[in-house]
């Protein structure tokens, strides 16, 4: 019988056990683990290539000077400008964290994005959220950031006090939260699909011996959609890395 | 036998259980009709600017994932929150 294919709870897909400290403020479960490890990965990742610096660049050293490069051209120079450029280590550090953090969505015996817990993605909403308040209020003042940031330009007085309204939410409050929301629930969603795609691999493969060809569907779907996972956790890393950038440049350069 | 109100009162736990799923797949469902059009035009215009001007499409790809990032936050808003249902 495959009709009735038993799904897990959500809970059961991304809540892991304890492994270290249970039960207490600071237990350690798999999803830590993976964000222990991304910091330590993006720290080589950048030790290892500026360790040993050779004139023509190959291996690490190659990858993160062409990552730099992309940073600097598709992300800062787009978004903030040329004297944006002291943001560069904080973007491309994010970039690699964020991206380190989803690939282990595809690592072998991992295969956990641990993004799809909500931890990670708020506090850096909120990391970016306070930086670009700072920015601003330090480049224009605070009522002159204040200004530029609910007052649209050219706009009729009569419905300006409407707009000042819908600008502050979205600004605000609906900004840092949708940057938390969209890297998490990308990542979940993404997730939940490669758990549907195994499970129902796997609940056909031990069906009745006629019905095992049946499970190459859903395995070839599943190989695919792995593929376009690394699609995915590298774009949503750069979307967060370039609406950030969107977010200080708007705070430095207000549209007048 | 099928009195509406002996039945909802014998599963009254298994109809609402039915019925957050049905809402989670309301939420969801209306969620993505407005996303799906708007990604669909956003990435449609990125392809007539790219095709009639294929010297611009590195600024165009990136306005184009901006578009859509803020696109489908709507979309992903309703999918977290047909989670958040709970019966």
């Amino acid at each position: 019988m495959i009709l009735g294919i038993d799904f897990p709870p959500i809970t059961h897909v991304t809540r892991w056990p304890d492994i270290w400290f249970a039960d207490t403020p600071f237990a350690i479960n798999k999803t830590v683990l993976i964000f222990i490890a991304s910091v330590l990965v993006t720290f080589l990742f950048f030790f290892v290539a500026g360790r040993r610096r050779q004139l023509v660049p190959t291996g690490v050293q190659g990858l993160a000077e062409s990552s730099v490069d992309f940073v600097r051209e598709s992300i800062i120079l787009e978004t903030i400008g040329a004297d944006g450029m002291g943001y560069l280590p904080f973007l491309i550090t994010m970039f690699f964290f964020v991206f380190f953090i989803n690939i282990f969505e595809i690592i072998p015996l991992v295969q956990f994005p641990g993004n799809a817990r909500i931890a990670v993605p708020l506090f850096l909403a909120l990391l970016v959220w306070f930086i670009f308040n700072i920015v601003g209020i330090k480049r224009q003042g605070f009522f002159g950031f204040l200004k530029s940031s609910v007052v649209p330009p050219g706009v009729p007085v009569v419905i300006l006090p409407l707009l000042v309204f819908i600008e502050f939410i979205s600004t605000f409050l609906v900004r840092p939260f949708s940057l938390a929301i969209r890297l998490f629930a990308n990542m979940l969603a993404g997730h939940l699909i490669l758990v549907t795609f195994a499970i129902l691999s796997a609940a056909i493969w031990g069906s009745a011996v006629y019905f095992k060809i049946g499970a190459a569907f859903p395995f070839a779907l599943l190989v695919a959609l792995t593929a376009f996972e690394i699609l995915v956790s590298a774009l949503q890393a750069f979307i967060f890395t370039i609406l950030t950038g969107v977010y200080i440049g708007l705070s430095m350069h207000p549209e007048h | 036998m099928l009195d509406p109100v002996v039945l909802a009162a014998q599963g009254a736990g298994e109809l609402q259980s039915g019925l957050t799923a049905v809402g989670r797949g309301i939420v969801y469902g209306g969620a993505a009709i407005g996303p799906g059009i708007g990604i669909g035009l956003v990435v449609g215009n990125a392809i007539t600017a790219m095709a009639r001007q294929p010297e611009a499409a590195g600024t165009v790809r990136t306005t184009m994932f901006l578009g859509i990032a803020f696109t489908e936050a709507l979309a992903l808003f309703g999918f977290v929150l047909s989670f958040i249902i709970s019966g």
